[in-house]
């Protein structure tokens, strides 16, 4: 490990790169979470109604209907076979996250994720323990029970606790007593488990990450050869165990962060200060040269 | 040589191990989940459902609580069930009726919106939804019954003449006026709540109900003579003794005697 490993995360890369080169990806998040939220408020606070409806179905333009497929399927299993609209809604959504990637939902669009993000912020401020881990699959269960509650009592199940729809709804109807529910998940991500909720248990992230698992949108640790074992991108992945089989692979294997929890966040780009990072589509499993060996060339050409 | 494999059971029993954990986890969560969710499926007496929706245990298990038909609904009747502050379950559209009533609109613009059919889209005129049914729950300080002429309930009922009538009765309390008793019939009332939203009483004294409580139901083997009657053009039984009816009269003594006072 080097010296570097005892600066704060983060500071190498905002040295070199400057704060705004450090924090690309991450602006760009908020601002694309601030947009698809804005799409959704135009219509209750200025009357424009391009976008009307919930995260858990919408229709743009009086035209483009999308539909949450993982609460179709809930409504599904409890023994409701939807409409068209509704069905094509679905598809389309599936479609595109297939395409993208799945979890690009989690770092792109849910609104519960700049919640958990400060309050992981926090937890690192406060220097508190990592605390309750559950195993990673814990959401997987989460989901399978989700689905078995519906069919069990035949009503769209975890709508009934789902933060994410709950908190959506509630910035766009009126929040109720949602706030609670979304206060919940920070203390929990808080003061129980670092991580906990999207990296362990929300089945929402599980099913998206399950619709990714063949997505073309993949961050690669291309340069990986230039890694200077930093650890910086380990600390701002919100899932850190998807980058050793990429970052750590030997010649021959693949570079790509192949996943499906991978989130698409880009963290690990913004905070690597060597560029290790970068984005690209699944098929592109090129390497850079190591730097030894260019150096090496080099040297040899200067004898 | 090769080397002896490494003892594998104690891997195998970890997996279980964690297997038999997170399988155990995944029960008590899906129990709790499956607990909140029954909970939520109590629907309150006052919260009416929009129209065509389809009976509450299916309703449920269709409306993905996405708001469309709240926004489309030109008289803001309907609203998304607030966490903790309205009784419906959390995020379903429901609309109360002395807040706002169901305007009936021609085109059911909240049908049309409803992406998924829990508002179902076979329902094609107005006048066949069934969001409740109206009920004159308080005869005592209905203005009508008390033997005044309010009657707004029955003027603003859109289904007027059919889903709600006045039926003249005998005034007895003055001798020589009428009441004209507004009354429902459930056959046409849509339970748009118009009748309930207009009531000049301060609480009103007619409200719609959900048809579990509004409405008895008859026992499928119950059959109405009179009914069956004439479907049969005669009587459904040949040979009938019709006995003559006892009228009771001067001359007619009964079989045995009350007790006359002071004896
Ligand atoms: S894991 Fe769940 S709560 Fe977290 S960002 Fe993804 S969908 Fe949202
Ligand atoms: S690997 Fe990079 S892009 Fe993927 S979740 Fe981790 S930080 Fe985000
Ligand atoms: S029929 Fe019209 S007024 Fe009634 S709930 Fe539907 S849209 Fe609203
Ligand atoms: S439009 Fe349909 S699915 Fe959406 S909230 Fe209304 S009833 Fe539910
Ligand atoms: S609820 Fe009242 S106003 Fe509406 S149809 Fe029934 S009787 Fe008429």
């Amino acid at each position: 490990m080097s010296e570097r490993a005892h600066l704060p995360t983060g500071q190498e890369a905002i040295r070199v790169k400057g704060w705004r080169g450090a924090h690309r990806y991450l602006l760009l998040r908020r601002l694309s979470q601030a947009f698809f939220l804005a799409l959704f408020l135009l219509g209750p606070w200025f009357g424009l109604w391009w976008v009307a409806g919930t995260l858990a179905g919408s229709r743009t333009f009086g035209l483009l209907p999308l539909t949450d497929p993982l609460v179709l399927l809930q409504g599904v299993a409890a023994g409701h076979w939807p409409e068209m609209t509704a069905l094509t809604g679905a598809l389309i959504v599936l479609a595109a996250y297939a395409l993208i990637g799945g979890r690009v939902y989690c770092s792109w669009v849910c609104p519960i994720n700049p919640v958990t993000d400060a309050a992981h912020w926090l937890h690192d401020r406060l220097g508190l323990p990592k605390g309750w881990q559950p195993k990673r699959s814990a959401r997987l269960w989460l989901l399978a029970a989700a689905l078995g509650a519906s069919a069990l009592t035949g009503t769209i199940a975890w709508e009934a606790v789902n933060p994410v729809t709950m908190l959506h709804r509630g910035l766009v109807f009126g929040m109720g007593f949602a706030w609670a529910m979304v206060a919940a998940v920070f203390v929990f991500d808080l003061l129980v488990s670092r991580h906990g909720w999207c990296g362990h248990l929300c089945p929402v992230g599980a099913f998206y990450g399950l619709v990714g698992t063949r997505s073309l949108l993949r961050v690669s640790a291309r340069n990986r050869a230039a890694c200077d074992d930093c650890m910086d991108c380990y600390a701002v992945c919100p899932e850190s165990q998807v980058i050793s089989p990429a970052l750590r692979g030997g010649p021959g294997d693949t570079p790509l962060i192949l996943s499906p929890d991978c989130t698409n966040c880009g963290r690990c780009i913004d905070v690597c200060s060597v560029d290790v990072f970068t984005f690209t589509h699944r098929f592109d499993a090129r390497v850079s040269a190591p730097p030894e060996t260019v150096n090496n060339a080099r040297s040899q050409r200067a004898a | 040589m090769l080397a002896t494999p490494p003892p594998r059971a104690p891997d195998r029993r970890r997996f279980l191990k964690e297997t038999a954990r997170m399988a155990g986890g995944c029960a008590v969560a899906g129990s709790a989940l499956a607990w909140l969710a029954r909970d939520a499926r109590a629907l309150p007496a006052q919260a009416l459902r929009p129209p065509g929706a389809l009976p509450e245990s299916a309703f449920l298990s269709a409306c993905i609580r996405c708001g469309l038909c709240v926004r489309d609904c030109p008289y803001d009747t309907l609203k998304l069930a607030e966490l903790g502050a309205d009784g419906p379950a959390t995020g379903t559209p429901y609309f109360t009726a002395r807040e706002v009533a169901c305007e009936m609109c021609d085109d059911i613009p909240c049908v049309a919106a409803c992406p998924t059919g829990a508002l179902d889209p076979a329902l094609d005129d107005i006048d066949d939804a069934r969001m409740g049914t109206a009920v004159l729950v308080d005869q005592e300080n209905c203005l009508n019954f008390l033997g005044l002429r309010c009657d707004v309930c029955y003027r603003v009922c859109p289904v007027i003449d059919e889903a709600i009538t006045l039926e003249m009765s005998h005034n007895t309390r003055s001798g020589h006026h009428a009441i004209f008793a507004p009354t429902v019939h459930a056959a046409r009332c849509t339970g748009c709540g118009l009748c309930e939203k207009s009531c000049v009483l301060p609480e009103a004294a007619i409200k719609v109900l959900p048809a579990r409580l509004a409405r008895g139901a008859s026992a499928d083997h119950y059959r109405k003579g009179w009914e069956e009657r004439e479907r049969n053009g005669g009587p459904v039984v040949e040979g009938i003794i019709d006995l003559p009816d006892r009228v009771p009269d001067s001359a007619f003594e009964p079989a045995f005697k009350l007790p006359e006072a002071g004896q």
